[in-house]
């Protein structure tokens, strides 16, 4: 998780686009700024970022159904329940599924779970287009490979 | 016509919080009831699940944006449902 780049998951664990559905793995950094904030003496990972990691989450499942042709843009979050605390340090085992693939949209749920105990789970809208660049495409494609989205997936697969 | 009607004009109250019956054949989803583009999401998720369809959301709005043609032709409700059930009846006729 590098939160400097605002860049939250680790790598995905599992790709099923049967299934339509993926799994990542993030660990909460030991250290940063943020926890200084947030809080001071105590710090928690915010939940606003463990949002943000589920729909990266999600949208990684969207680009590799769109066989990394289309991007999704986050458009809403419903029913975000955060139910547990977490801690730096904690690895997050997130998940998705990809529960509708419309034109221009996708709908998505996801969740997140630390050691099995439900962490925290919302109904996540995307927005999806086309990628407004060949180079924004190409940089997402590469980080793709960081992540390890599995090969077969991806647009040469 | 008229039970596609009536299932999308649930759709959007139930959705977008409008009073049914302020919902009518002739109402601009966008200009006499107030529906934005994010709002208009949820409703095509609606009515792909409850139809079976998928609206082309995006070649409609290409169309509009490019003027090859108006709104009213896509987002008023009766030209709306004319559109659902001909994608309906595509579907059909692929099927069988």
């Amino acid at each position: 998780m590098q939160l400097e780049y605002f860049q939250l998951i680790d790598r995905i664990v599992e790709l099923d686009l049967g299934q339509r559905t993926i799994r990542s793995e993030a660990q909460v950094p030991l250290t940063s700024t943020i926890f200084e904030g947030h809080f001071p003496g105590h710090p928690l990972m915010p939940g606003v970022l463990l949002i943000e990691a589920m729909a990266q989450t999600a949208g990684w499942l969207v680009i590799a159904a769109t066989r990394f042709e289309r991007m999704p843009f986050l458009a809403a979050v419903k029913e975000a329940k955060l139910r547990t605390f977490v801690k730096p340090g904690e690895i997050l085992s997130l998940q998705a599924e990809l529960v509708h693939e419309g034109s221009g949209y996708a709908m998505t749920r996801a969740s997140a779970a630390l050691e099995g105990k439900p962490v925290c789970n919302a109904e996540i809208t995307f927005k999806v287009m086309t990628f407004p660049s060949e180079e924004f495409r190409a940089r997402m494609h590469e980080w793709g490979r960081r992540l390890k989205v599995p090969i077969e997936a991806d647009a040469n697969g | 016509m008229s039970s596609t009607f009536d299932t999308v004009a649930s759709i959007i109250a139930e959705t977008c919080d409008i009073p049914r019956d302020d919902i009518k054949p002739d109402s601009h989803a966008i200009n006499d009831l107030g529906i934005d583009s994010l709002d208009f999401l949820d409703i095509a998720f609606a009515i792909d699940k409850a139809f079976a369809i998928k609206l082309p959301l995006e070649r409609w709005t290409q169309e509009v944006n490019e003027g090859a043609a108006t709104t009213e032709q896509y987002f008023v409700l009766r030209n709306l449902c004319a559109r659902i059930d001909d994608l309906v009846a595509a579907k059909g006729a692929v099927s069988t």
